[in-house]
């Protein structure tokens, strides 16, 4: 076990020393990708933006929610969710992407996962624009406890490095897993409070559809403290507790198989 | 120092999309690509590697001959890392190079300076030294102004050129490559010549697959025939070359 966990820290690590071509790759892809396009990637932002307003106010009346209350809470979960929505989806398919590169040259595999973690980040700081824009329209100001969805995004950014290394390998092995993971996925988008608020819901269904829901605990770290309130020590412990155990079951998962990837592909 | 030793090492591909029932408890051995069989769970297995022992030291110049499929490029492959073996063992020192696809990583969109920065990267060189050699590469490639254009304005010589420039800037101690290099107009040529010719002799171990009997007579002092994933033969070029070429 510990000779696992060796090699596939050794992988991480020497991944780390090369993060700069981790770096170079991910933006490569974004500006790949709005080549040629004038707005370029803000066109999501854009996209996102228009979602969210037209969310915004069409639920607030369904819910009969103050919009100056929904609407920052619409945008920063529509926002968030989207950078965790589109990682996991493209976890499917971040090593059988780089298949030309892992055939060819041996950079450790662990670049194509910070390559793909970046392009997301880079895609969500483009989005997060829309919510300084969101909070101006709804005339609200930020607190300093916004400070502590920084800590939270990066939290967030750590679980779902660890779920992009595990479905990745998996889903290089089982090329069923990719479709399996994009439907969950959307499965999910519907059970966490993204477009409804918690405190609509009755009591008990709450506490099911809450508390064990890993997903609301991440939202909740980055979310809480931006809507002006501090996550609750529940969100913190199990956000930091799947980040424990899900990076020792992927760096296990890591150092078992980290060589059949190649031979998978 | 660079050494290789290579000790019983195989290369197993699982094929999971064939049919692995049909082909269970029963080997084939094809006229070309390595040996099908299958495993205990009765899945169809390529063995395109099938127990590789050699060793290789400072000075050696490794011609890789044969087939195709007959597991030269899978052997590149291992040699450079990219695979390890299903089983058997490998002792490596020293730094390797790969100059197997020259072109990869190139992105038609960008220009072919970024482009530069793009594939140095990949091979391993670091921000600062790519900056540093930066002139070197472009007026090596001899594309002027041509280097902040798209790479897809480019006809297929001046991106051979490109890939070339940047690919043979590095000096591994360890060298791998699928047939010898060679790019351009006659003038270039020339050049690309003196810089292979100089790449080569720089590096401690060379490792070259091809076809070509004159380059393996010309710059190798030791051959090694494949077939069927095994090692039919290891000596000098000469022998070697007149087995196999007749």
């Amino acid at each position: 076990m510990t000779q696992l966990f060796t090699v596939a820290i050794t992988d991480i690590y020497r991944a780390l020393v090369r993060l700069p071509l981790a770096g170079l790759l991910g933006w490569q892809d974004l500006r790949q990708r709005y080549r040629r396009s004038t707005l370029g990637p803000f066109w999501l932002t854009i996209s996102q933006g228009v979602m969210i307003g037209m969310m915004g106010v069409l639920f607030s009346q369904i819910f009969k929610t103050e919009i100056e209350e929904f609407l920052p809470f619409i945008a920063i979960g529509m926002i968030m969710w989207g950078y965790i929505s589109s990682t996991i989806i493209e976890s499917g398919m971040v090593f059988v992407a780089s298949e030309g590169i892992i055939k060819q040259l041996p950079i450790p595999i662990f670049t194509h996962v910070l390559r793909m973690m970046w392009r997301n980040i880079l895609i969500f700081g483009h989005n997060l624009l829309i919510v300084p824009l969101v909070l101006l329209a709804v005339q609200k100001s930020l607190g300093w406890v916004a400070l502590w969805s920084i800590p939270g995004f990066i939290l967030v950014t750590v679980n779902l490095t660890w779920i992009v290394l595990l479905f990745g390998i998996l889903c290089t092995r089982y090329r069923d897993m990719p479709q399996i993971v994009a439907s969950l996925v959307q499965v999910v988008f519907f059970l966490t409070p993204i477009m409804w608020m918690p405190k609509l819901l009755p009591e008990r269904t709450g506490a099911y559809l809450l508390d064990f829901n890993p997903f609301y605990h991440l939202l909740s770290i980055v979310r809480e403290p931006i809507l002006g309130a501090m996550p609750s020590l529940l969100n913190w412990g199990v956000s930091l507790g799947l980040a424990v155990a899900g990076w020792g079951v992927a760096l296990l998962f890591y150092g078992r198989y980290k060589a059949r990837v190649p031979y998978w592909l | 120092m660079a050494l290789i030793e290579f000790k019983d090492v195989c290369a197993d591909f699982p094929i999971y999309n064939a049919n692995g029932r049909s082909l269970k408890r029963r080997l084939i051995e094809v006229a070309t690509g390595g040996k099908l069989g299958a495993d205990t769970h009765g899945r169809v297995v390529v063995r395109a590697l099938d127990g590789i022992s050699f060793s290789f030291k400072d000075g050696d110049r490794v011609g890789l001959i044969g087939h195709n499929g007959a597991g030269k490029s899978t052997l590149l492959r291992m040699l450079s890392g990219v695979y390890k073996p299903s089983l058997g063992s490998i002792r490596l020192e020293g730094e390797i190079g790969s100059l197997i696809d020259i072109s990869l990583g190139i992105d038609p969109e960008a220009s072919g300076r970024e482009n530069i920065f793009l594939r140095a990267a990949l091979l391993g060189m670091k921000n600062s030294q790519i900056k540093e050699r930066l002139n070197e590469i472009i007026d090596f490639s001899e594309l002027g102004d041509f280097v902040d254009m798209p790479v897809r304005t480019y006809s297929s010589g001046m991106h051979l050129r490109l890939a070339f420039s940047v690919s043979t800037i590095v000096r591994p101690e360890i060298l791998l490559m699928d047939e010898w290099l060679s790019v351009g107009d006659e003038n270039f040529k020339h050049k690309a010549e003196a810089r292979m010719a100089e790449l080569v002799q720089n590096t401690r171990i060379l490792v070259i697959a091809s076809h070509d009997r004159k380059m393996i007579e010309h710059n190798c002092n030791r051959a090694i025939l494949l077939e069927h994933g095994k090692i039919k033969m290891d000596a000098s070029p000469k022998e070697v070359c007149s087995a196999y070429f007749g």
